[in-house]
C-alpha cells in the first residue's frame, strides 16, 4: 500500500466484512453508472519522495525560477522576517488544526488570533479587527459590501483612483454583481482630485468612500477633512492602509475613518509570487456587529479562567445563511499567525526602523535616479513613502530587460514611461549603486546604438 | 497537548527596552521621515509588544501546546476532510527559489512556477472532468462566489436576467451566503426522507421560475454523506430550464477515483485544496478553491491567468500570465477576485500531492476515505441513532446517541470525545437532525486508530447511562473547560486593548 494508505490487505478485508460488502468498489453501487468514472486519470505516475525532490530542485534550478533583487512592490514587498517566524508556524499543533470551534484544544489558534486583532487594532488606531481576510483587494470589496448594506438611501460608492487598479478591478467585480454603483474619484498628480471629490459628495447618496495609504503609487495623501464630508452625508469612510508603514504614517482612525482595510504581506510575509498573504480589517465599534468574518473574544471557562473563543457568531454564514454578513469562512489564519509572531519580534522600536529603513533608501535611490538625468519625477512635490514613481525618457521595456539580465528586477511598469520601485530594509546599498550603474551603463549604450 | 493552560498574551511579557531583532544600521540617513509634513504622521507609537527572541519562542511554543491537530490525534471533523498534511510538502512549499518570486516579475524569470501553476490547473482539470481552472480563489467559499460570478458572467453574456440560485435545504450555511454576496436570490429545494433532493420539489420550482434561475447548487455527496443518486436527472432538469450546475467541492475527497463532477453535469465547481489536495488548514486558512468550468465557459474565469504558449518550431512551450486589460478599475468583461493569483504557497502542496500520489494512488483515495465511514457507521450504529440507513461516502451522519434518556446531547459526547484524546466530529451540522454528529474518517487512518475510537464512542455511550453527570460536565482532561459564549458576545472584549479599560 501507499505510504499515505495504512491498510494492510486484512485489515481491508475485515472491514469490508462489517459492512457487508465484497469490495470497496460495491461501496459506490448507489452511484449510476452513467456517473462512473471507468478510466484511468490522465496523470503522471507516482512520485518517489527522491523524484519528487529531482522535480521541484530541477524547477527551481536557475533559469527556470530566479530570485531577482527586488526593487518591485505595486502591493507585494520584499520585507524580512526572522527566522523565528517561519519556524514557529511550522509547529504541527498550528499547522495541521482547524477553524477552533473546540475552544477546549484550540486555545492556542484562539490566543494568537485575539494578539493579531490586537495588534491590527493598534495598527490601524480602530476598536475592532476580524481574524483575517483573503488579501487587501477582497478585504477592500467587503468594505464596500460593509458600507453599502449599511446605507439608507445611497446611490453609490465612491472610490479614489490612486487606490492600486488591481484591487479596484476586485472591487468593481463584487460590486457589479451585488449590485452596488460604484463611481472613480479622478486624481491630480497622483493624489485624490478634491474639488471632484467634494462635487461628487455635493450630489450627496454617498454610501461611502475608499482610499488608499501610502496610495498605488506610493505617494502619502493628506486626507484632512475628507472624513466629516463622508460622514455629513452620512457614508463610511474607508482607508487602506499598508500596515507595515503605519509605525509612523498617521493612522486610519486619525483619518477619521470607519474601517480599515489592507494586505499584510508587508509585515514579513515572503512574497511567495503574490500568495499566501492576509488580509486585515477592522472597524469603529458601532460597526462591529456588521464585520465579516471570524472574531476571537474574551470569556471564562467553567474553571474560572480567562479563555479565548468565537465570538459575536450571530453575523457569520454558518448562523445566518444568505443573511449573513459575508460568505468567509476560512480566512489566512496561519498567515495571520506569521504576522502576530513578526509584530511580537519587531515590536514598536523594530517596525519604525523597517519604515525608516525603506523610507531612506527609496529617497536615497530617487535621487541617484534623477542625478543619472534619465528619469524626472512622475509627481513631482508629493511626498511618498518606501514607493516611488519616476518617468524614464528611453525605452523602458528594454531597461527591464537590462536589469533582469543583471538580475534585478527594476521595479513595476505603471504607465508608457512611468516605472514604480520600492526599497525594503532588504536592499542594501550596494544593490542599490549596482542598480544605478546598470541603468547608467544601460543609457551609455543606448546612447550610442 | 497541554493539561494546563499557559494563558498569557504576549503584551503581558512585554517589557520596555527589550528587543527581537536585528536589522543592518548602515545605511544612508540623510532622508527620514522626520521630513514629512507632520499632518501625516501617527501621534503615538503603536504599542506593539516589547521582548527579546528566546521570551518569543517560548510564548508561541507553549501557546501551540494548547492546541490539537491532524498530527496530534484522530480529527474526525466531518465536511472538514481533516487528512494527513505531508511533510515533504511543507519543504517544498518553502523552497527559497519560490519563497523569493515577486508576483509580477517577467515571465522569463518565473517559469518553473508557472509551470507548476499550469500544470496544477490542468490536473485539476482532469479529476474534475472538467475543460479549465482558475486557481485564484483563495479558499471554498471564496471559490463558490468565484464560480457564481462566473456563473453570472455567462447568464449576462446571453443577455439573460436570471438572479434565482436553487440550494437544497441540507446544503451548508456557505452556499447560501456566497449566492447572497454575488446579489443572487436564494429558492430552498426540500430533502426527501432519506437526506437526497426532492426531486418533485425541485420540478415544480422549475416550472414556477425556471426562467429567473441562474444556477443551482449541489454538494454530491451531500452534507449528510449521502450520494444524490438522482443527479443525473436533477443536472439534466436544471440544464433544460436553461439554469447552470454548481458543484460545491467540500465532499469531493469521496469520489477520487469512481466519479468526476463533470461527468454528472456539473457545469462550474470548485474544489478545497486544503481538503481533498491535503494542504493543512493552519487553523483557518491559508486554503485554496480553485474554479473549474465546462468546455464554453473558459473565457468567464477571472484574471489574472497562467497560459501556456505553444511551441515554436524545435522550441520548448513556455508559459506566461494574462492579466487581462481592464485594470482600470471599470468592470469591462473581465473578472477578478484578488490581488495577484491566489495562494501559489499552499498550490505548490497540492501539486506535490498529487505527484506523490500519481494516477494509481489518487484513485484509492475515494474508495478507502468511503471504506472507512462505512465501517464507523456499522460499527456505532448499535449505540448511537443512524437516521439514515443505507451507504454513507466518506463521512456518516448519526442523530446523537440511541439512549437520549439521561439527557446526554451530541454536545456532551463530541466534549467527552476530547477527554480521550480525539477532536470532536462537527456537531448539530446538519441541521436536518437535532443531534446531529458528523464523523469523517478520511483515508489516512489505520483500522487500528478507527477501533480505538469505536471503543471509546461505545464507552461513553455506557457512561451516559451509568455516569451521565461525568459525559454533561465534560471535558475534564482539557487545558481549559467549557467556555461561556454568552458572556464573550455579551462584553464583545476583542482586543488586549478592551481588556486594559475593562
Amino acid at each position: 500500500m501507499f505510504k499515505y494508505f495504512p491498510h494492510t490487505e486484512e485489515d481491508l478485508q475485515e472491514m469490508l466484512k462489517a459492512t457487508g460488502s465484497e469490495t470497496t468498489n460495491q461501496l459506490f453501487d448507489d452511484v449510476p453508472e452513467a456517473a462512473r468514472l471507468r478510466k484511468e486519470y490522465n496523470l503522471p505516475e507516482a512520485l518517489s519522495e527522491i523524484d519528487l525532490r529531482i522535480f521541484f530542485e530541477q524547477l527551481t534550478a536557475s533559469g527556470n525560477t530566479q530570485q531577482l533583487v527586488c526593487f518591485a512592490g505595486a502591493g507585494c514587498y520584499d520585507h524580512y522576517a526572522p527566522s523565528v517566524v517561519q519556524n514557529l508556524i511550522q509547529r504541527s499543533e498550528f499547522l495541521t488544526s482547524y477553524t477552533p470551534y473546540q475552544a477546549e484544544i484550540s486555545q492556542g489558534t484562539l490566543h494568537y488570533i485575539f494578539e493579531f486583532q490586537s495588534m491590527i487594532a493598534e495598527l490601524t488606531g480602530m476598536d475592532i479587527a476580524n481574524a483575517s481576510m483573503y488579501d487587501g483587494a477582497t478585504a477592500t470589496a467587503e468594505a464596500v459590501l460593509m458600507a453599502w448594506n449599511n446605507a439608507k438611501k445611497a446611490t453609490r460608492v465612491l472610490l479614489s483612483e490612486t487606490i492600486d487598479p488591481k484591487i479596484r478591478r476586485v472591487v468593481a467585480t463584487y460590486a457589479h454583481f451585488h449590485g452596488i454603483p460604484l463611481k472613480l474619484v479622478p486624481a491630480a498628480n497622483g493624489a485624490i482630485d478634491r474639488n471632484a471629490l467634494d462635487r461628487e459628495i455635493a450630489e450627496g447618496g454617498v454610501a461611502g468612500l475608499v482610499v488608499q495609504q501610502p496610495n498605488y503609487f506610493g505617494i502619502v495623501e493628506d486626507y484632512t477633512g475628507i472624513a466629516d464630508a463622508v460622514h455629513d452625508q452620512k457614508g463610511i469612510f474607508v482607508v487602506n492602509a499598508n500596515p507595515s508603514d503605519l509605525a509612523v504614517l498617521k493612522t486610519p482612525a486619525e483619518w477619521g475613518a470607519d474601517v480599515a482595510v489592507g494586505e499584510g504581506q508587508s509585515l514579513g510575509i515572503p512574497m511567495t509570487f503574490g500568495g499566501p498573504g492576509v488580509g486585515y480589517m477592522a472597524c469603529v465599534e458601532k460597526l462591529m456587529r456588521k464585520l465579516p468574518g471570524r472574531i476571537v473574544g474574551q470569556t471564562i471557562d467553567n474553571r474560572g479562567q480567562r479563555v479565548f473563543v468565537l465570538t459575536l457568531q450571530a453575523r457569520e454564514q454558518h448562523i445566518r445563511r444568505q443573511k449573513a454578513t459575508s460568505n468567509i469562512c476560512s480566512n489566512q489564519s496561519l498567515m495571520a499567525l506569521y504576522v502576530t509572531i513578526y509584530l511580537s519580534l519587531m515590536g514598536k522600536e523594530g517596525l519604525r526602523e523597517v519604515a525608516e529603513a525603506g523610507y531612506a533608501g527609496a529617497h536615497s535611490l530617487r535621487d541617484k535616479l534623477i542625478a543619472t538625468g534619465k528619469f524626472k519625477d512622475t509627481f513631482p512635490g508629493q511626498p511618498f513613502f518606501n514607493e516611488f514613481c519616476l518617468d524614464y525618457e528611453g525605452d523602458l521595456d528594454a531597461l527591464l530587460d537590462e536589469c533582469a539580465a543583471y538580475g534585478y528586477l527594476a521595479g513595476v511598469k505603471v504607465g508608457e514611461q512611468t516605472l514604480m520601485l520600492a526599497v525594503t530594509e532588504q536592499r542594501t546599498p550596494e544593490e542599490m549603486d549596482e542598480l544605478v550603474e546598470i541603468i547608467q551603463q544601460h543609457k551609455a549604450e543606448e546612447a550610442t546604438a | 497537548m497541554n493539561r494546563t493552560l499557559y494563558g498569557n498574551l504576549i503584551f503581558e511579557l512585554s517589557k520596555k527596552g527589550r528587543r527581537g531583532y536585528s536589522l543592518p544600521t548602515d545605511y544612508d540617513r540623510s532622508h527620514t521621515t522626520a521630513e514629512l509634513p507632520e499632518a501625516l504622521l501617527r501621534k503615538e507609537p503603536a504599542r506593539l509588544p516589547e521582548c527579546d527572541e528566546l521570551t518569543v519562542v517560548r510564548h508561541y511554543t507553549n501557546l501551540s501546546h494548547n492546541n490539537f491537530g491532524v498530527n496530534d490525534g484522530f480529527y474526525p471533523l466531518g465536511s472538514c476532510t481533516m487528512k494527513y498534511n505531508p511533510v515533504i510538502n511543507e519543504e517544498i512549499a518553502g523552497l527559497k527559489a519560490f519563497a523569493g518570486l515577486h508576483p509580477l516579475q517577467p515571465a522569463e524569470t518565473c517559469q518553473g512556477a508557472l509551470e507548476v501553476y499550469y500544470n496544477l490547473q490542468e490536473s485539476l482539470a482532469e479529476l474534475a472532468g472538467l475543460s479549465q481552472f482558475t486557481l485564484n480563489p483563495c479558499a471554498g467559499a471564496h471559490g463558490e462566489l468565484t464560480g457564481l460570478i462566473v456563473i453570472r458572467a455567462y447568464h449576462e453574456s446571453r443577455n439573460e436576467v436570471r438572479t434565482k440560485v436553487l440550494i437544497p435545504d441540507s446544503a451548508h450555511g456557505t452556499n447560501p451566503a456566497s449566492a447572497a454576496v454575488c446579489g443572487l436570490e436564494v429558492v430552498e429545494v426540500k430533502s426527501l426522507a432519506n437526506g437526497t433532493v426532492d426531486t418533485d420539489h425541485l420540478r415544480q420550482l422549475l416550472s414556477e421560475m425556471g426562467g429567473e434561475v441562474a444556477a443551482m447548487m449541489m454538494t454530491n455527496p451531500n452534507t449528510l454523506g449521502i450520494f444524490e443518486t438522482n443527479v443525473l436527472e436533477i443536472t439534466e432538469m436544471v440544464h433544460k430550464a436553461g439554469g447552470l450546475m454548481y458543484y460545491d467541492g467540500a465532499n469531493l475527497n469521496a469520489l477520487l477515483g469512481e466519479c468526476r463532477p463533470g461527468d454528472m453535469g456539473f457545469d462550474v465547481m470548485h474544489i478545497n485544496l486544503h481538503k481533498t489536495f491535503s494542504t493543512p488548514h493552519g487553523g483557518g486558512g491559508p486554503g485554496s478553491g480553485p474554479v473549474g468550468v465546462r468546455k464554453g465557459l473558459e473565457q468567464f474565469l477571472p484574471m489574472p491567468r497562467v497560459v501556456q504558449i505553444p511551441a515554436e518550431e524545435e522550441g520548448l512551450e513556455s508559459f506566461a500570465v494574462d492579466w487581462g486589460t481592464s485594470v482600470s478599475g471599470e468592470r469591462g468583461s473581465e473578472i477578478a477576485v484578488g490581488n495577484f493569483f491566489g495562494n501559489f504557497g499552499v498550490m505548490l502542496k497540492a501539486y506535490a500531492y498529487i505527484l506523490s500520489l500519481g494516477r494509481e494512488n489518487i484513485r484509492e483515495v475515494g474508495p478507502l476515505a468511503v471504506l472507512n465511514a462505512n465501517y464507523i457507521k456499522e460499527r456505532l450504529k448499535d449505540d448511537y441513532l443512524l437516521p439514515i440507513e443505507g451507504l454513507c461516502k466518506h463521512e456518516v451522519v448519526f442523530d446523537g446517541l440511541r439512549d437520549k434518556s439521561t439527557g446526554v446531547t451530541t454536545m456532551d459526547v463530541a466534549k467527552r470525545l476530547l477527554d480521550y484524546g480525539y477532536h470532536a466530529p462537527t456537531i448539530y451540522f446538519p441541521l436536518l437532525f437535532h443531534e446531529s454528529l458528523m464523523i469523517e474518517p478520511t483515508e489516512n487512518e489505520s483500522k487500528e486508530t478507527i477501533d480505538a475510537f469505536i471503543d471509546v464512542m461505545h464507552r461513553i455511550a455506557q457512561e451516559a447511562k451509568t455516569d451521565p453527570e461525568l459525559v454533561k460536565t465534560a471535558p475534564h482532561n482539557t487545558p481549559i473547560g467549557r467556555v461561556d459564549d454568552v458572556l464573550a458576545a455579551k462584553q464583545a472584549i476583542t482586543t488586549f486593548w478592551k481588556v486594559m479599560k475593562e
